[in-house]
């Protein structure tokens, strides 16, 4: 009988893993067959994205990229694991990152005091941003994907009016970029200096406490488990006594307060100020990365770390005469295909469970029987 | 069943239909070869008329207008059933859906039917229009397959009876020659089962004390529909009160308010002398209620969840699911452990999905949670339907044992036997109301059912003296008669 259990959990491990390395091979052959299309060698540029990707510098690099990631990917999580879609993570971060540069650039306080606040305000800031589509539907019904994409809609209007020389910004030195007051030195965050490679940021092990605390509130707590139910059948929540609304909008605020930390990597660690090449549309890039680690706090870091490694590498293949938009193909087709690779895999390890433990039944009555006959 | 409708695939062995073997990959074979299926669950959408339903999917036979509302018309004429193609399917009662449901399936052109369960949702009387039907299907050259657990039903509607237990044919009877038993012990492999318990426990304890009732739900119109109105009981330690009436009367609404998933408008709920009428549900479960709901897979288990963390469902908060605001994943997964034992749920192990439990070891799994918090209240909603002969047995068994110990139990089914056999009062809901109350030491299932067609109200006196059992019969259908005339 242990066996069998242990069979079973093998089974699931090799099924969790199956569908998004199926995504990235299906990704792979894609991509080479554009390639081809364009009459270059796809050999050489997987080569040369290997390589490239490798060297120490470019480490550095994509760790830098996936801490911002992982972050959007796990706020993202958060609303899949209630079965909400959370469309405004993008929305949330950026309101929230200009909210905490404007503050951060207002602070005269120690680092060790202002670059809480900072945080702190940031979260905040993606909270209430989130909040509002979480009460919405909790008390009006509002669908979370319109309203929160109509919430990003209105964050890029609010930062585009107050980031405004005159308004809660300044035009910089040199009179081209208009941004907000810079973060004093001391507001920094710490950096990991790697020599040559550059410089690692600080954040990231703020991005693996978050991933910590993700798994084990979701995996370890009552109020985990609670979301999780709701999150799997929102009526047998109910008959078991979750208020789902009140789950609704708690999982709304703390998606939200993640999403406020996406943008505090960039802010305090890579460009102090909020301008207006602060980087946009991370918040979509978090949906693909939850889906393609499907809402696993590992599985979300390694779908960071893969899209960093992407980015590095296509941006290289632009200088070797690859046309850049090879990145796009590539991160459209495993999102593509792990959305249907994991629906077809989890189908058929459902069903194949079923079998599984029918077979299983079927052979202890069968003993039961026999025994009976010989006593 | 499944594998006659396409369903699933057989590992071996063959299907012959008119002397050819045949294949069937999807439902569409199955439906192209004459084979069509009215499942227990009805498969319609409320908010479109008959004839969109019985349409819906099969547009291309007799498009979607006049041509089709004829043909229904014709079927309906052809084996009387009665069905208008223009009203909307949310006006019409269960016995109505299920002869949408045949004719849907007619439509298509079936010339083999498969019924599972139909009578589950069925009182006596709407069992038998549905047997007069099945027989005028017959007469028209017509094969059915009809599933029931029901005995006495398969003896008087079939013309061959084929029993299969635990997957294999264990034999094949003329109903002519035979009798209720000699079926059930060929079924079980022993003395099928009843409900009927021993001597009374009752207390004159008062637990479960509910007054004046009241539940009302303003639809999009603006339209106040009173669902449940000046609903009033008491049960008593070690008492079993069952409520009898046609699914759709409100018995699901009273199980949610008690439970604390519906708000009610006015009453008061008191369990053991505490008011819960307004505290939530957790701490209504917290305060000693045990729930076995109606429809297990919709609010009774995670499917996709391994067993362990449906143990846990429900009670979260309590021992030894939890210590303080951290998941205790050890000690829930030790009691799933001994809920499994204990309650002879067949599983290979507790890591596996509960959707992989076949229906009747899915309940004995609630049951086995259920009863694990020592509840004062348990609220049994059609704890016996879907499950096999077995773990029915063994979930009467449980109710008699909760019963024994001194709970209150609630309740409710649509199988009379079982409502008759294991209660100590029963009441019968109409309408959003009790409107009666009987004796279920003397009453019979048909008198219980012409009340809870609303034709009889009061105290249910059985009818003593009257000549045999089927005077009574004819008495309880003239009376639906007059009530269908009212309408």
């Amino acid at each position: 009988m242990n066996k069998l259990t242990q069979r079973i959990d093998k089974e699931r491990l090799l099924l969790g893993i199956a569908a998004p390395l199926l995504a990235v091979v299906a990704a792979l052959v894609v991509t080479t067959l554009v390639i081809l299309a364009t009459g270059k060698n796809p050999g050489a540029a997987f080569s040369d994205m290997l390589t490239y990707g490798s060297a120490s510098d470019s480490q550095v690099y994509i760790l830098n990229k996936a801490t911002t990631y992982y972050l959007a990917g796990v706020s993202v999580a958060i609303g899949f694991r209630m079965n909400l879609f959370n469309i405004g993570v993008d929305g949330q971060y950026r309101i929230a990152a200009f909210f905490a540069a404007v503050l951060g650039g207002a602070l005269t306080t120690p680092g060790w005091i202002s670059i809480p606040l900072i945080i702190l305000c940031a979260m905040a800031t993606g909270a209430v941003w989130a909040g509002i589509a979480g009460v919405l539907k909790v008390t009006r019904g509002v669908s979370e994907v319109i309203s929160t994409i109509m919430l990003n809609a209105i964050a890029t209007a609010i930062i585009a009016y107050l980031l405004q020389p005159g308004k809660l910004a300044e035009l910089q030195a040199g009179g081209t970029v208009v941004s907000t007051k810079p973060l004093p030195e001391s507001s920094y965050f710490f950096q990991i200096d790697t020599g040559a490679a550059g410089e690692l940021w600080g954040f990231i092990v703020i991005a693996v406490i978050v991933g910590i605390a993700y798994w084990f509130v979701l995996g370890r707590t009552r109020f985990g488990f609670d979301l999780r139910t709701v999150g799997q059948s929102e009526s047998a929540a109910a008959a078991s006594g979750v208020s789902v609304k009140k789950m609704i909008a708690t999982s709304m605020l703390i998606s939200g307060a993640i999403a406020g930390l996406i943008g505090m990597p960039t802010l305090l660690n890579d460009s102090h100020q909020f301008s207006n090449d602060f980087p946009v549309g991370i918040g979509f890039t978090g949906i693909a990365i939850a889906l393609l680690g499907r809402n696993n706090p590992v599985g979300i870091a390694l779908g960071a770390l893969l899209w960093g490694f992407l980015e590095r590498t296509t941006n290289h293949l632009e200088f070797e005469g690859y046309d850049k938009e090879i990145l796009g193909v590539i991160q459209g087709v495993i999102v593509l295909c792990v959305v249907i690779a994991y629906e077809v895999v989890r189908r058929y390890g459902l069903k194949r469970q079923q079998q599984r433990v029918g077979a299983e039944l079927a052979a202890q009555a069968a003993t039961r029987t026999q025994k009976q006959e010989v006593a | 069943m499944k594998i006659l409708y396409g369903m699933q695939q057989p590992d071996e062995g063959t299907i012959t239909v008119n002397g050819e073997t045949v294949t069937f990959h999807t439902p569409a074979d199955a439906i192209a070869r004459g084979i069509g299926m009215v499942h227990q669950h009805f498969m319609l959408a409320d908010n479109l008329t008959v004839l969109e339903n019985v349409v819906l999917g099969a547009e291309k036979l007799y498009g979607i207008g006049g041509k089709a509302r004829a043909k229904i018309r014709e079927i309906s004429d052809a084996y009387s059933l009665n069905v208008r193609p223009d009203v909307l399917l949310e006006e019409l009662g269960v016995a109505d859906r299920q002869r949408v449901e045949i004719l849907k399936v007619l439509y298509r052109g079936a010339k083999t039917l498969i019924l599972d369960e139909p009578t589950a949702v069925l009182v006596p009387q709407e069992v038998d229009a549905l047997f007069d039907n099945l027989r005028e299907l017959k007469a028209e050259g017509l094969t059915v397959i009809f599933i029931s657990h029901k005995l006495g039903e398969v003896l008087s509607v079939a013309d061959e009876i084929t029993v299969i237990r635990r997957g294999t044919t264990v034999g094949t009877v003329e109903p002519a020659g035979t009798t209720t038993k000699q079926l059930a012990e060929l079924m079980v492999g022993s003395e099928l089962p009843t409900p009927a318990t021993e001597e009374s426990t009752v207390t004159d304890v008062p637990l479960l004390k509910v007054d004046g009732l009241r539940l009302a739900q303003t639809d999009l119109d603006g339209v106040e529909r009173i669902i449940l109105d000046d609903i009033s009981f008491t049960i008593h330690q070690g008492e079993v009160l069952g409520i009898a009436g046609v699914e759709g009367n409100g018995q699901s609404e009273l199980v949610e308010a008690i439970m604390g998933i519906r708000a009610l408008n006015s009453g008061t709920i008191a369990l053991d002398g505490k008011d819960i009428s307004h505290i939530p549900t957790r701490h209504r479960r917290e305060a000693g209620v045990g729930y076995i709901p109606e429809d297990r897979h919709r609010h009774g288990l995670l499917l996709e969840a391994p067993l362990w963390e449906n143990r846990i469902l429900g009670h979260v908060t309590e021992k030894p699911n939890s210590r303080g605001q951290l998941l205790d994943i050890k000690g829930a997964r030790t009691d799933t452990e001994r809920i499994i034992q204990a309650y002879d749920v067949r599983t290979p192990g507790i890591d596996v999905t509960a959707a992989s439990l076949s229906g009747g070891n899915q309940q004995k799994l609630i049951v086995g949670r259920e009863m694990s918090h020592a509840p004062k209240l348990l609220i049994a909603a059609h704890p016996t339907r879907g499950v096999d002969v077995g773990a029915q047995a063994a979930i009467w068994d449980h109710i008699r044992e909760a019963r024994r110990e001194g709970l209150a139990v609630l309740l409710i089914s649509a199988d009379l036997d079982e409502l008759i056999g294991l209660s100590d009062t029963l009441r019968v809901m109409y309408r959003g109301r009790l409107v009666a109350d009987a004796d279920p030491a003397t009453i019979t299932p048909e008198e219980l059912g012409s009340a809870m067609t609303g034709a009889a109200t009061g105290h249910l006196e059985h009818a003593e003296g009257s000549a045999d059992d089927s005077a009574g019969d004819s008495a309880a259908i003239s009376a639906e008669d007059d009530e269908d005339d009212a309408r």
